[in-house]
């Protein structure tokens, strides 16, 4: 039994060096100089293959019908082992196991770090994946590159916006969104006047990074297992976290109503929350979870510390990631469909079903930038809006990304404990400002105790 | 014709209205001398009906007043006890809060996703939209929903049915056969009894990934065959239920063990056996951190995974809440449960019963 593995294996490695070998021999220097690793297998579009994807990314399927279509033998097995957390505890868990991982997964861009310093993702330089360098926008490019390699690719992102409800805006006597935090914090005082919240936070890790990004701060940095965490020193960091605290303090946020719960939808469409401080893929879901306001609200770009300054941060956005546990033909099939999906056909699929790109590309089309309606539950096109081009917006938002902000090698679980620690300051028992130096000096204690050097 | 029915109808509110002193069983005797007394008289239809409805109201009257009598006397009839407006009261309050869930759920399901989000949680929708999400429940994402009803289904009646079948011959066999180790098994059927599944989840995950079996309907139905409470309740019902002299009665004639069990004991076990097979088939129908860790593919998740793939699409960027479709679904989920519980209840009760009094 042992014997005939090892036998697969080397036979498997020698039709990769072949498939290499021919691939030098009959095209010209400059294809076999992008494929430079010959470890991969070149893909055989006449091989019959399985690759096994774990997304959860909605508008995956029918990218999945078309690349089968495209390639008749290659079947691609979509699976949605879960949302956000419960597809990494997932992950692990097949990980851990050492079988039934899949060959493709789905992975934030906060969580990429994480994953590649276990040298659980392939190195996509290898299948020339940076070529496509200008093809995404520079923010989620750099979020799928740790240690100077290339991990994943790109698959949607989210920069940041102000979506906001007109009709409370003009009931509180103010006629256009805020453009500095300053203006958004005399907004919210006026929108409270009125009745209503002008957003709601009840402590959201990936929130408050988003905005600590937006405010200019980089409290995370890394190098090889040299870690830095420094939330209570950071300029950018120290500037929100009090900004946030001010909030709080006046009761100008809703601190009660926790996101992603019927009650948030509610408030969201009742106009009881006024506002939100979000992900550019936020319209469908406001479809579908706010639709009683439909058509009252707006896009606006984010409220920056000095006017007309491009200070906007991601929050939120997915790549695909090949694991490093794929080999041979499914490897190569797994490339390829990675390819079709982020950067080939896909994306325009993805876009026209209703997905914010990471393509710079993508983009630029017109059929994008002037799209007036969100498809709601039903497939039916509603103008959310107003009959806003809110893509423009979103687009402009996208270039604005501040580049240099890195994630921690192990923010899954730092995310995970920020309820415990800093949320704590949302129902009044501490201060936001304490609960940060708390969070912190948990993210620091466990970096230890993983073995990085971590100081602060 | 019509006269003599009036007069017998007359003659038998006449005997109710004397009979005060008369309690339940014995009025129903007088009203039937009544009738037979006289020629036997057939009442038909409406006057049928009035003349049964006065009678049960005078045999509640007379019920009524043999409760009073015996508040006064203390000696009740344990056929017609005293009726306590507080317990009323406090079974009515948690009648109230067991249906509370069930009432949300059938007054949710008629509503569209739009009008979930945006009206009273118990007041009705703009529109009453059950049919057409019934509808979407069986035909979103290619009609998985029927797909994953069939999976529960599979797993229940392979997995429950397997564990009420191993739960009643082990339990027979621990009751009735004895044999060294019978004390070592007892100690580990009630050591497991106090363990809980999901404690043994991801063991039995890393031990089933081992086996290549993670991701199989093998997964769901293999540790779904194991019910130590179903053994221990067969147990004790079958020493119960299956008097030793009646097994020794069928050996002596000549049968062998098999045919002493299938004919002999287990339609005594009748009871026992519904008790079990109702504990495993709700078991194995919600179960949800079983099938959560070991199946990632939607074509073989039970109901109840599904119906949570369902929800958390409203808690994705991006993604369309559906959440009328997991209201909907979930008001069909419990109807196969529901069904069964009333089919069943009454064996359920004398199982529940069963060995409280020695007799």
């Amino acid at each position: 039994m042992k014997l005939s593995v090892k036998k697969t294996v080397a036979l498997i490695g020698a039709i990769a060096m072949a498939g290499s070998l021919a691939a030098c021999g009959n095209s010209n220097s400059a294809s076999s100089g992008s494929s430079s690793s010959s470890s991969v297998t070149k893909f055989d579009p006449n091989k019959k293959v399985t690759v096994n994807v774990w997304a959860w990314e909605p508008t995956l399927t029918p990218v999945v019908k078309a690349f089968e279509k495209k390639y008749p033998n290659v079947t691609v097995k979509l699976t949605n082992s879960g949302t956000n957390s419960a597809a990494y505890t997932a992950l692990d868990n097949a990980l851990k196991a050492g079988k039934g991982a899949p060959d493709i997964a789905q992975i934030e861009y906060y969580a990429v770090p994480q994953y590649a310093i276990n040298h659980k993702l392939a190195d996509l330089s290898a299948y020339g994946a940076e070529k496509y360098k200008s093809t995404f926008t520079t923010g989620t490019w750099n979020s799928v590159h740790w240690a100077g390699k290339l991990y994943a690719l790109p698959q949607d992102s989210g920069p940041m916006a102000f979506f906001y409800n007109k009709e409370v805006f003009d009931k509180a006597g103010i006629s256009e969104a805020p453009k500095t935090w300053d203006e958004f914090y005399e907004d919210a005082k006026k929108i409270r006047q009125a009745g209503s919240y002008i957003t709601s936070d009840s402590g959201d890790a990936g929130f408050y990074d988003s905005m600590v990004w937006a405010f200019g701060g980089r409290p995370f940095k890394t190098s090889g297992t040299n870690v830095t965490v420094n939330l209570t020193g950071d300029a950018g960091a120290k500037k929100f976290t009090e900004y946030w605290q001010k909030m709080i303090d006046e009761g100008l946020i809703d601190t009660k109503t926790k996101g992603w719960t019927d009650d948030w939808n509610r408030a969201l469409g009742d106009g009881s929350i006024a506002g939100l401080l979000t992900g550019a893929w936020m319209p469908a879901n406001l479809v579908s979870g706010a639709g009683a306001a439909a058509g009252k609200w707006r896009v606006a770009k984010m409220p920056t510390l000095k006017e007309g300054e491009k200070a906007n941060a991601e929050n939120g956005g997915s790549s695909l990631a090949m694991l490093a546990g794929s080999k041979g033909a499914e490897a190569a099939a797994a490339y390829k469909f990675l390819e079709f999906a982020t950067a080939g056909d896909g994306v325009d699929i993805r876009v026209k079903a209703g997905n914010f790109p990471a393509s710079a590309k993508a983009m630029k089309e017109s059929s994008f930038l002037d799209a007036t309606t969100v498809s709601d539950s039903n497939g039916k096109p509603v103008e959310y809006f107003g009959g806003q081009k809110f893509n423009e917006v979103l687009a402009e938002a996208a270039e604005d990304v501040t580049s240099g902000y890195q994630f921690l090698p192990y923010e899954v679980y730092a995310r995970g404990i920020y309820g415990d620690t800093a949320g704590a300051a949302f129902t009044g028992k501490t201060t936001l400002t304490k609960g940060i130096a708390d969070w912190q000096a948990k993210i620091i204690s466990y970096g230890k105790q993983q073995g990085f050097n971590v100081k602060q | 014709m019509s006269s003599t029915r009036q007069n017998a109808a007359q003659t038998a509110t006449a005997q109710a209205s004397d009979g005060k002193r008369m309690i339940g069983l014995e009025m129903l005797q007088g009203a039937n001398a009544a009738r037979t007394g006289a020629e036997p008289v057939y009442l038909e239809g409406r006057a049928a009906k009035k003349a049964e409805k006065k009678r049960q109201k005078a045999i509640e009257k007379g019920l009524a007043e043999e409760r009073k009598r015996s508040a006064k006397t203390g000696f009740s009839n344990p056929t017609n006890p005293r009726r306590s407006w507080g317990l009323t009261l406090v079974t009515g309050i948690f009648a109230v809060y067991c249906l509370f869930p069930f009432l949300w759920l059938l007054i949710n399901s008629t509503k569209t996703q739009k009008d979930f989000v945006s009206t009273f949680g118990l007041g009705f929708g703009k529109s009453f939209n059950l049919w057409q999400n019934i509808q979407t429940v069986f035909t979103y994402q290619d009609g998985i929903f029927g797909r994953w009803f069939l999976n529960t289904l599979l797993y229940v009646i392979v997995g429950a049915g397997g564990a009420t079948l191993l739960a009643i011959m082990g339990g027979y066999a621990l009751a009735k056969f004895d044999f060294p180790g019978r004390k070592a098994v007892f100690a580990v059927v009630i050591g497991s009894i106090s363990v809980p599944g999901i404690a043994l989840a991801v063991p039995q995950f890393l031990l089933f990934a081992k086996l290549n079996l993670t991701n199989t309907p093998w997964a769901m139905i293999i540790p779904s065959l194991i019910s130590p409470f179903g053994l221990y309740l067969m147990w004790i019902f079958s020493d119960q239920a299956v008097p030793t002299s009646l097994i020794e009665a069928a050996r002596v004639d000549g049968a062998s063990e098999f045919r002493t069990f299938f004919t002999i004991s287990l339609p005594l076990l009748a009871p026992g056996i519904v008790t079990t097979a109702l504990f495993t088939i709700v078991a194995t129908w919600n179960n949800y951190f079983l099938p959560l860790i070991m199946l990632k593919d939607p074509d073989w998740y039970p109901l109840t995974i599904g119906l949570n793939q369902w929800n958390s699409q409203s808690t994705t960027a991006g993604a369309k809440a559906i959440q009328n479709l997991v209201v909907t679904g979930s008001l069909l989920t419990i109807i196969p449960v529901v069904v069964a519980f009333l089919c069943l209840q009454k064996y359920w009760q004398s199982g529940l019963a069963a060995g409280a009094v020695k007799e």
